[in-house]
């Protein structure tokens, strides 16, 4: 090979040819875990038993799935992540993996997730998983990230199809429970998005993306995950009454929504003096509090799920 | 100066290989372990063997049983 020359550097630069951990980072192995998490809750809660082996791969392939679209997102974003920071040491903005090879990886990926989903489950969650590739890479990633500042809103539902897959995977097809699971991620995302762009330095406006802070100003941006936070409740009540709730899980969501309502309307009464002078304490809270939010949902669901199994949990 | 036979890169393109490599067996193993499950999961099967087996043969409505 003549890649290599006399200083050790290959092709020019001493980072050069990616490592197998760079292909893996391509997947986003972060999201891949929410992903892995919400669709084996799906798979879990739904009347239908599933085969240990198919649940396993079922939620590998659909984890797989939203791997791929991350590489593609990567692909595609390139050129933005290479102006922000935090991004700016990504496989492809570093120079570790060419674009083409993300691309090519995201491809081949969501062809082969695609194709072993609809074998191992059935072809409406193939379907979905491709319509969930599509709708992230295409609408979210081409079209409305550059495009307008309700991006995320309208982006969060790629994230919010894991469940309802998991879900089709088992009974074949899509209920009101799975349209709930979906409802709850999809509402749950601007407010607990925003709460993090609140207080959180990023370069958006340098790589031209339009955020809602960037855009419309923090004061918007409140009003706005207040606003989000009410429409959100009802989704996640509402399934408390559903085949996959029940009193337990009712408590909990109660309890947790609360919560959440509260610290919006913390959020939404404070100004940017406030905010910055106590270091965005409260903004930073309400983040933390919405991760704990949808997991705590999650496991209220599983937790239903286990006690139906000893005569408990339901209605 | 010694000739190093042994760069970074090479480390770097097995490791490479080697995570791939595994990457194609654990595939192999996925795909075995599936067809597996499929097959001996669904309801009893009976293959074509040349003998009339009249439990095979679609009900009749008329009769209430088989044939």
């Amino acid at each position: 090979m003549s890649d290599i020359n006399a200083n050790g550097e290959v092709n020019g630069t001493l980072t050069g040819e990616a490592g197998f951990g760079d292909y893996v980072s391509l997947l986003k192995p972060r999201v891949m875990s929410l992903v892995v998490f919400t669709a084996l809750v799906g798979l879990l809660v739904a009347p239908v038993p599933v085969h240990p082996f198919v649940a396993f791969t079922c939620v590998l392939f659909i984890a797989l799935g939203g791997g791929a679209s991350g590489a593609l997102n990567m692909w595609w974003d390139a050129d933005i992540d290479r102006v922000m920071r935090r991004t700016r040491n990504r496989p492809i903005p570093s120079g570790r993996v060419q674009p083409g090879e993300a691309l090519g990886l995201g491809i081949a990926l969501s062809g082969l997730s695609v194709m072993m989903l609809s074998l191992a489950a059935n072809v409406l969650a193939g379907a979905l998983l491709a319509f969930t590739i599509f709708f992230y890479v295409v609408i979210y990633s081409m079209w409305l990230k550059r495009s307008t500042p309700q991006n995320i809103v309208i982006g969060g539902a790629a994230g919010a199809f894991p469940p309802m897959i998991g879900w089709v995977c088992a009974t074949g097809s899509i209920s009101v429970e799975a349209v709930l699971m979906f409802m709850l991620i999809f509402m749950w995302t601007p407010p607990h998005f925003w709460a993090l762009a609140l207080f959180m330095n990023s370069d958006y406006e340098k790589a031209g993306v339009p955020m809602l802070t960037v855009t419309h100003g923090k004061r918007v941006t409140r009003n706005h995950v207040l606003v989000y936070t009410i429409l959100l409740v009802p989704f996640a009540l509402a399934a408390g009454f559903t085949s996959i709730g029940g009193p337990t899980y009712l408590a909990i969501s109660l309890a947790l929504n609360a919560g959440f309502l509260w610290g919006a309307w913390r959020i939404w009464q404070r100004d940017e003096a406030t905010a910055e002078a106590d270091g965005f304490a409260t903004e930073k809270a309400v983040f933390k509090f919405s991760l704990l939010y949808l997991f705590l949902h999650f496991s209220a669901f599983l937790l239903e799920a286990a006690l139906k199994g000893f005569g408990l949990g339901g209605w | 100066m010694a000739l190093r036979t042994e760069h970074e890169l090479h480390q770097r393109r097995r490791g490479r290989n080697v995570g791939l490599g595994l990457v194609l067996a654990a595939f192999v193993v996925l795909v075995f372990g599936l067809s597996v499950v499929k097959v001996t999961r669904g309801d009893p099967m009976q293959g074509f063997d040349h003998v009339v087996r009249p439990e095979m043969a679609p009900a009749d409505p008329a009769t209430g049983g088989n044939g």
